[in-house]
């Protein structure tokens, strides 16, 4: 792998409205210095991709921005969400994690019902209200486009599912809560083709009423689903643009490098 | 030698050391039911010790045993649970966290006769709980606890990060994830050390005849008054157990069936350990489905 001068960076300038940014974020696991300066803008109801080889960090990235990496490392720097740094000490991380929701590489339901995969974090948070509790668990299992297949079979335990299901389930889960973001950390990466395609319907579905931020491995992936995409490098953020911009034209030698295959 | 061959060999010794294994147990265990079993009867299980005369029972012995290992699980449990999960979950990587661990290690390797004089010396004496259930209770929870620290610990282990991650990224406290997600995948593990202990409680005898003592007075089984001396349930009356007394007929005893009657409390503490096992394990299978939505 060559070397690039990883001060050089390509960072677009977003229009639209910014649902989550990061400002100068530096991210340590104990003296290992795993992000550098990442700052960056989201735009709202819009997909991200974060890509980059195993190691850059976009995980770790991704995971500092609800707040999943708080005793795991030190994260600082600013994380800007509706006008309040949600990065700060005092900061409510339970309610941070409410609005910003996470799906995982490999499916984690609850060794529960599928119902109570769904329910148990709004049960937790104390809605009691039977029909709210039903509508919220119809809604979110059609958004996650899941609902048909398990629609007769709400108590089933949920690791009777697939794993592709139980993927969806997952995202079901997250969305049950009525995020404002969702953060999905390759969440097809264990998945067979068709599940992944249809973990792809339903995130560009899901976007019109969510904030999606998703890292993933799978380039061709990143092209078909996102709107922007940035390239890390190393712990840096080497360049963000628009998905087209960055894979038909990318501006920076590393980026153009890493989409060519040289490494990864 | 070819790998086949060598995969014979292995698997030909293997076969064998279980084998022997099986063997002694089979052994042990037909030579204590076959010797006992035709030595109980209901009237033998339902009626007081003699100390002189043959025809004595286990009734009181066999009573104190299960209150006994009821009274320590309720003590012991608790505790240990909660030091299972703040060792799981809570206790930082570091020297204290190491500490606590090499001292469960060294109490649980700690000879039931020095926790019997301990228990003795500390709780009968100093603390004047005299020979009692309770002494015998707390003794029991000194030996008891770092084996079911430990396995709970284990079983907490064993429960996959991810579901922990689950559970935080919903915005659940710590507390919540763990009682409501993590603990009921981690049951049957808990379980089988709850069990596994039991039985350790159950055959326990030097432990407590410093502690529980050795005789075992007649009570009412209709006086329900905890408080009363007389009354089965009072915990500061003195308890054989169904263990101590068969070491006692065998080395005190002056019953002329003392045989007979250690035979049969052999065999009827091993059908109890079996039929408490198999309980507990029935009522696990059953909270972890309703818990877990299994089938």
């Amino acid at each position: 792998m060559k070397t690039y001068n990883l001060e050089d960076k390509s960072i677009v300038t977003i229009e639209d409205e910014i649902e989550i940014s990061s400002d100068n974020l530096q991210v340590y696991y104990g003296d290992n210095h795993a992000i550098f300066d990442a700052t960056l803008k989201f735009p709202k109801n819009q997909i991200t991709s974060l890509i980059g080889a195993s190691g850059s960090g976009k995980s770790t990235y991704l995971r500092s921005l609800n707040r999943m990496n708080d005793k795991i490392a030190r994260v600082e720097g600013k994380i800007m969400y509706q006008g309040t740094d949600i990065n700060a000490k005092k900061v409510n991380v339970y309610e941070v994690r409410k609005q910003i929701g996470m799906v995982f590489q490999r499916p984690n339901p609850f060794a529960k019902s599928i119902r109570e995969n769904i329910l148990f974090g709004l049960k937790s948070n104390g809605f009691k209200d039977k029909e709210f509790l039903e509508e919220r668990l119809e809604t979110s299992l059609k958004e996650a486009a899941l609902w048909d297949e398990v629609k007769d079979e709400l108590d089933k335990s949920a690791l009777s599912l697939s794993g592709g299901q139980q993927q969806r389930l997952c995202i079901a889960r997250s969305i049950a809560m009525q995020p404002n973001i969702l953060l999905l950390d390759e969440p097809a990466s264990a998945l067979d083709p068709i599940s992944t395609s249809k973990i792809e319907d339903t995130l560009t579905e899901l976007k019109q009423k969510y904030t999606i931020i998703i890292v993933t491995h799978n380039m061709s992936q990143a092209t078909r689903i996102s709107n922007y995409t940035a390239f890390f490098h190393l712990g840096h953020v080497v360049e963000y643009d628009k998905t087209s911009k960055i894979f038909m034209n990318p501006t920076m030698p590393a980026t153009a490098d890493y989409i060519a295959g040289a490494f990864g | 030698m070819n790998p086949k061959r060598t995969n014979n060999i292995a698997t030909g010794v293997i076969y064998g050391l279980v084998g022997i294994v099986v063997l002694i147990l089979l052994f042990l265990i037909g030579y204590i039911l076959f010797n006992g079993v035709p030595n109980i009867s209901w009237q033998f299980l339902t009626s007081p010790a003699q100390a002189f005369s043959a025809g004595g029972g286990i009734r009181d012995q066999l009573f104190n045993s299960l209150y006994l290992l009821v009274l320590t699980l309720i003590i012991s449990f608790p505790i240990a649970l909660g030091a299972g999960i703040y060792l799981a979950e809570y206790a930082a990587d570091n020297w204290v966290t190491h500490l606590i661990r090499t001292t469960i290690e060294v109490l649980s390797s700690l000879p039931s006769v020095v926790v019997g004089l301990f228990g003795y010396l500390f709780l009968v004496i100093q603390l004047n709980l005299s020979f009692s259930i309770l002494s015998g209770a707390i003794a029991l929870t000194f030996f008891n606890l770092p084996l079911l620290t430990r396995s709970i610990e284990e079983s907490l282990n064993s429960v996959s990060d991810l579901q922990k991650q689950a559970g935080m990224s919903l915005g659940l406290s710590d507390w919540r994830t763990i009682t409501r997600i993590i603990l009921p995948v981690a049951l049957p593990g808990i379980l089988t050390g709850v069990i596994l202990s039991a039985g350790r409680v159950f055959g326990e005898a030097a432990a407590l005849i410093y502690t529980a003592g050795q005789s075992a007075p007649s009570v009412d089984y209709g006086n329900w008054n905890i408080f009363d001396p007389a009354s089965f349930l009072n915990p500061m009356r003195p308890a054989e157990t169904l263990a101590v007394h068969i070491w006692k007929v065998n080395t005190e005893s002056v019953t002329p069936d003392a045989h007979l009657i250690s035979s049969a409390s052999s065999a009827v503490l091993i059908i109890v350990i079996l039929v408490f096992n198999l309980g507990a394990r029935f009522i696990g299978n059953w909270l972890y489905k309703k818990m877990t939505a299994t089938r």
